[in-house]
């Protein structure tokens, strides 16, 4: 167990039964009072911003929270399974956990799972994902309206901005952070 | 730059010396490690392997026997401990001034604050003359608010102080509702007429036993100084001490030993007022910093 002295940033606690991580954190006691421990925590499961203040002799249960790596397999309706090489186990996890992380996910990309007990809440992708462009306008020659960027389809169902010399078929880069295309996969 | 910081340090500490020396107070040294602090509800000592025998608090139990003894103006730059402190204004160990006057009450205390607050603002910032705190600019030399403790919490929360400490809510009103609107005047504001229960080593006012003749000096809502007219009754402040034990103790804290040779002397205080002071926040106002951390040569954590 943890206790209010323990309290810092970076500190993983359980609270009402989900983890969170505290992102702020600071002491303040006035004059001859008593001392208070106020807090931010952000929730890890579904990302909501808490403000708690704690007071001396309250106690935290620590949340062990473990990253494997693992690879991605199929998606049914809104869940998607991934499972670990090394153990053959299977987890599986909503469309909304996975947030903008779903748009990038092909069938065998190895991430970093996020596990709290034996439940995934979330995962991490590598920076940059190749992904094959299924769908983009032909670049008319010659065109002068001056756009330098058009929407392409990738196989994933994502749809992104790239340059407009980018064709159908073409394997591109795409920058996980931001979303965006990076660069055209040569050959 | 912490070297920078580290010379505005000194300069402060120095200056602060020369502003007391220059108006007569004797400076002292008196035991860092004492087998008694005075016993308070919140405040934790750091023991030692000596049984019993801890690091000060405050310098205040000593300071006061000094006070029995017929000296009549103190000063004291010393180092203070207090067990599991650590926020961006607190260290477990800090550097407190104190000062001890005979023959006068709180209100003088107030006024040396003033005088002390220009005279540092004005040697240590000489562009300027004035403190920061979070991007604030707080003026000593424009004139100080004087807001009492009931007024304040009437006036900035709408609320009844002692509402609040009935129902525990004392210091989340302070530090969330109260400091912040402090913090919002030019000029540094004394918070002044505690209740009684908030203030155990202080006199009552005469004409209200349920106020205490204490106050805070806030600057840029920055809790600087703690003042009071002194409690110079041996039973009364017997009895606060054991208060301080009793709620100790029932909060599941140890119960702490009580200074009885300050007890056996206190009789023999004239009436009097003490003060102590932060100076480590007196050096983050001068140098416009907001966490402790910046003008301290290490912090705990980096030893």
């Amino acid at each position: 167990m943890y206790t209010v002295a323990d309290l810092k940033k970076g500190l993983k606690i359980i609270l009402d039964g989900d983890p969170y991580l505290v992102v702020a954190f600071d002491f303040v006691k006035p004059g001859k009072g008593q001392a208070l421990y106020r807090t931010k925590m952000r929730n890890m499961i579904n990302g909501s911003l808490l403000d708690r203040t704690y007071r001396s002799g309250e106690s935290f249960e620590p949340a062990s929270l473990e990253e494997r790596t693992m690879e991605y397999l199929y998606k049914e309706g809104d869940h998607y399974t991934f499972m670990d090489q090394q153990t053959y186990e299977q987890v599986v996890m909503e469309e909304e956990t996975l947030g903008d992380a779903k748009n990038y996910l092909l069938e065998n990309l190895k991430v970093e799972v996020m596990l709290f007990g034996d439940k995934a809440i979330g995962i991490s992708l590598p920076n940059f994902v190749n992904l094959r462009v299924t769908a983009t306008e032909q670049w008319a020659k010659g065109d002068t309206s001056g756009n330098d960027s058009k929407p392409a389809t990738v196989e994933t169902g994502y749809v992104l901005r790239v340059p407009p010399f980018i064709e159908e078929g073409e394997l591109i880069v795409i920058d996980t952070r931001t979303g965006e295309y990076s660069t055209r996969v040569k050959g | 730059m912490k070297v920078d910081a580290l010379w505005l340090r000194a300069n402060v500490i120095k200056t602060v010396r020369d502003y007391f020396w220059e108006r007569g107070f004797l400076e002292v040294e008196t035991p860092l490690l004492i087998p008694a602090n005075a016993p308070e509800e919140h405040i934790n000592p750091i023991r030692t392997t000596l049984p019993s025998w801890q690091l000060q608090t405050s310098p205040e139990i000593c300071m006061k026997r000094l006070l029995c003894n017929g000296h009549k103006k103190l000063f004291q730059i010393s180092r203070c401990w207090r067990s599991d402190e650590r926020g961006s204004r607190h260290l477990s160990e800090f550097t407190m001034l104190e000062w001890y006057r005979s023959d006068c009450d709180y209100q003088t205390l107030m006024s040396d604050c003033e005088g002390l607050l220009q005279y540092v603002a004005a040697i240590c910032q000489p562009d300027n003359c004035f403190f920061v705190h979070n991007s604030a600019k707080i003026d000593p030399f424009a004139p100080w608010q004087r807001i009492s403790v009931q007024e304040a919490f009437k006036r900035f929360g709408q609320i009844d102080v002692w509402d609040c400490l009935n129902k525990g809510l004392y210091e989340e009103i302070l530090t969330a509702v109260i400091e912040p609107a402090l913090a919002g005047f030019g000029s540094p504001v004394i918070l002044m007429d505690y209740p009684a229960e908030l203030a155990a080593l202080a006199r009552t006012k005469p004409t209200d036993c349920g106020l205490a003749e204490r106050f805070e000096l806030y600057v840029g809502g920055l809790e600087l100084a703690n003042g009071f007219s002194e409690l110079n009754d041996p039973t009364e402040q017997r009895r606060r001490f054991e208060d301080a034990n009793c709620s100790r103790s029932k909060a599941g804290q140890d119960v702490l030993p009580l200074p009885e040779p300050f007890l056996n002397t206190l009789a023999l205080m004239p009436e009097s007022a003490g003060i102590a002071l932060g100076l480590d926040r007196l050096v983050m106002l001068t140098a416009g910093v907001d966490t402790i951390d910046e003008i301290v040569a290490f912090t705990p954590e980096e030893l």
